[in-house]
């Protein structure tokens, strides 16, 4: 069992959660994640790592709500457990000194971008950051981005904060004006990944973007994660998550993100019928309209 | 029958009761039902005592076969089950899944009259009886000096479990790190439960913690920690039994097409996720209402017989050779083909077609002959020119094999590697190129039986005893 030491919710839709896992914060390494089943009934599911601490033997996560399991995980209190927690997986970011990295994130992958900012900045490279989000309901960790980077820049949907609407605008505009970038992190939404990828092709400026398939048992067993990178198949879980954004195949893999839609329908349903009072509850304690 | 007169050779074996075929392909019950007591004693009482008995050589893990069917015999179920764990600490797990046909019962004196001693079925009786009287055998209480050694195993599947309780048995103190949230391996997540009940195989991992066993849940070797790190936090000796590790695909276009599944993924939704109780389970599966699985081997029928159980109206297995070479144990093929899965034989997928939404919708095959023996002595399939057609399915599932899972070799330092990718380990007592490192299974092996991985695992014990007796 895995304690939850600490729970924000961070915006609606997202949660923040410290669990207590010793060994998996002692061996954790930015671009890493771990594999979650929060009961006994539970599927296994991907979140990546947005922090751990080593001292006190915890690690971060950070995700959106976004069906059964990720709400069953938004549902539980500090001092509750999760059933199963496995990590540190898959391949850690290639962190090296290139100069100026450009580091976009949206949503969940604003989560792991702050340890990759801090590898990046250990390692002596300036960072811009480049932080998109739907409106200003939705921002947030705007300022530990701020404090970790050389720069950042916001990026909102309604189109609020300056003229772009999409982070790959800013990017497109940021490079198109003759600004030196050395490489560039994408971690987020998939449609975001791939957009990044798309303006930063004709520049030639290798683009690293995170993968989040459907996974199973997050160890190279099942292939349930098989992506396709440069006409290859890969297994996200053992081979990535990390891949060249320009070698992505990325209409497979929103089509396989998407396999499973009536089911996952199906089972958060079932868990909204099931669980009423308790969401009346916990919409209660937040002090917020609702979590949901 | 006293026990004093020879009894006449009888050539009848007694069969095991089924679940009937139409009934039993709608629900996840063990498909055999196992010998009433009365059916055990008439099949024990087959048994000749021979002078020199065969059937012991032809078991992996060197069973006392006509010892434990003699106490049976003679009515002494306590003193059957202890002569059969002293040599297996899994035997409702062996009595149920091992290919008795080319071990124990194809070496049996009886086979040779077509009859042998039903030596699997017995074994699964003795266990199944001790699970039912628990209180009955006492078990040895320890006895043994504890070693003060301590031995890492690597996964617990079958070779990590018997590895694990043969080293706690000689005194050792042994922790075994499992990935995955519970402890069985390929027991649990790719044996389905009509042919091994998890119920069973929790049992033999309760019976293994018995022993003084520790199981760490949840931890994959080679990312939460190193081979090299248990060696230097306190551990004398690690033995590798992480299993197979990566399915393997056609290599055909359209291969990634949602819907296709490997029989790793549609095994382990199905049997660890309890796919088959969704929605109360949260995992779904997918299985529409024509299935084809490629391959024919016993992973192919487990696949099969699954889909079948999950609701699909027809199941296909597609299998480029013809039915004299199918891996499978004739068991398997025959339980599958009576619950009415279809053997599509000399037949081999080109590609997969699938729709706008990335779903898959039909395969293209083309028909299959066989030419002059190749290297495994089976004759090689050749493609027939000109005969493709399109078969419509839902749901594919390759059943290929696998390969070794890249973790573990590539965290390894010094670990040196077949050019398959398995663990280059002596045969005889399972050590490596590192020092203090076994290995045994699938790992060493490539993707073989559970009782050849507890053969394994048993001399890799034997050795790693030895060693440390020897290393003061």
């Amino acid at each position: 069992m895995y304690r939850v030491a600490k729970k924000e919710v961070l915006v609606p839709n997202t949660v923040y959660l410290r669990i207590e896992a010793a060994e998996i914060a002692r061996k954790a390494q930015p671009g890493q994640f771990v594999i979650l089943r929060v009961d006994e009934v539970g599927e296994r599911f991907p979140l990546s790592l947005a922090g751990w601490d080593k001292k006190e033997g915890t690690v971060d996560v950070l995700f959106l709500i976004m069906g059964r399991s990720t709400m069953k995980l938004a549902a539980l209190a500090e001092g509750d457990s999760i059933l199963d927690v496995v990590g540190p997986l898959g391949r850690p970011s290639e962190i090296e000194a290139y100069s100026s990295v450009l580091c976009v994130c949206s949503t969940f992958g604003v989560g792991p971008t702050i340890p990759l900012i801090e590898a990046l900045k250990e390692k002596g490279n300036k960072v811009i950051s480049v932080m998109e989000a739907k409106d200003e309901g939705f921002l947030f960790w705007e300022d530990r981005l701020k404090g970790l980077s050389d720069e950042t820049h916001v990026v909102l949907g309604d189109g609020s904060r300056g003229k772009h609407r999409q982070a790959s605008e800013f990017v497109r505009e940021y490079l198109e004006s003759g600004n030196r970038v050395d490489r560039v992190f994408a971690l987020g939404r998939v449609f975001m990944m791939m957009e990044c990828s798309n303006v930063t092709r004709p520049f030639e400026v290798k683009t690293i973007v995170a993968l989040t398939p459907i996974m199973v048992d997050g160890t190279g067993m099942c292939g349930c994660c098989r992506v396709s990178v440069g006409g290859g198949t890969k297994f996200t879980c053992v081979d990535g998550p990390e891949f060249d954004g320009h070698a992505v195949d990325w209409e497979l893999l929103i089509k396989r993100k998407r396999a499973y839609l009536r089911e996952e329908a199906q089972a958060f349903d079932l868990w909204h019928i099931e669980n009423l009072r308790r969401l009346a509850e916990l919409s209660e304690l937040s002090g917020r309209s609702s979590v949901v | 029958m006293t026990m004093t007169e020879k009894p006449k050779l009888n050539l009848n074996r007694v069969p095991i009761p089924k679940q009937a075929p139409e009934e039993r392909r709608a629900n996840f019950s063990e498909v055999a039902l196992g010998y009433t007591d009365e059916m055990a004693m008439e099949e024990a009482g087959r048994c000749i005592d021979c002078k020199k008995p065969g059937c012991k050589d032809g078991c992996p893990v060197n069973i006392d076969i006509p010892g434990f069917i003699k106490a049976m015999q003679e009515g002494d179920m306590p003193e059957a089950v202890r002569i059969l764990k002293s040599k297996n600490s899994l035997p409702g797990i062996c009595g149920r899944v091992c290919p008795q046909e080319t071990q124990c019962e194809l070496t049996c004196n009886l086979a040779r009259k077509d009859a042998p001693i039903a030596i699997g079925r017995l074994e699964r009786y003795v266990a199944d009886w001790e699970i039912a009287h628990p209180e009955a055998v006492k078990q040895g209480d320890g006895g043994v000096e504890p070693s003060g050694r301590r031995i890492a195993v690597v996964g617990s599947g079958p070779a990590g479990l018997t590895c694990a309780a043969d080293l706690a048995m000689l005194g050792h103190g042994v922790v075994i790190f499992e990935a995955l949230h519970v402890a069985g391996g390929v027991l649990m997540y790719g044996i389905p439960e009509f042919r091994l009940p998890k119920a069973i195989v929790q049992g033999e991992v309760d019976y293994v913690k018995s022993l003084g066993v520790e199981i760490r849940l949840n931890h994959v070797i080679g990312k939460i920690a190193t081979v090299d790190d248990l060696l230097g936090e306190g551990f004398d000796a690690v033995f590798l039994a992480p299993g197979a590790g990566a399915p393997m695909f056609l290599d055909l276009p359209g291969e990634n097409l949602s819907g296709i599944y490997s029989a790793n993924e549609f095994l382990t939704r199905t049997n660890l996720m309890k796919a088959y109780l969704f929605p109360q389970y949260d995992t779904p599966i997918q299985v529409g209402k024509r299935v084809a699985v490629f391959g024919a081997g016993n992973v192919a029928m487990d696949a099969s017989r699954c889909a079948l159980r999950l609701g699909a109206e027809e199941v296909y297995i597609i299998y480029r050779r013809s039915r004299t070479e199918m891996p499978a144990r004739l068991e398997e093929q025959e339980n599958a083909e009576e619950e009415g899965v279809i053997f599509k034989l000399l037949t081999n997928p080109s590609r997969f077609i699938g729709d706008e939404r990335g779903v898959i919708r039909g395969v293209e095959l083309h028909d299959m002959e066989l030419g002059e023996p190749d290297e495994s002595g089976r004759r090689r399939p050749i493609r027939k020119p000109d005969s493709e057609f399109v078969m419509d399915i839902d749901i594919a599932i390759p059943a290929l094999g696998t390969r070794p899972n890249p973790i573990i070799p590539s965290t390894t330092e010094g670990l040196e590697l077949t050019k398959w990718g398995t663990v280059l380990t002596d045969e005889g007592t399972g050590t490596t190129s590192k020092e203090r490192v076994w290995c045994g299974g699938d790992m060493a092996t490539g993707a073989a039986t559970v009782i050849s991985a507890m053969g394994a695992a048993r001399r890799a014990a034997i050795s790693i005893d030895a060693w440390l007796k020897n290393s003061g």
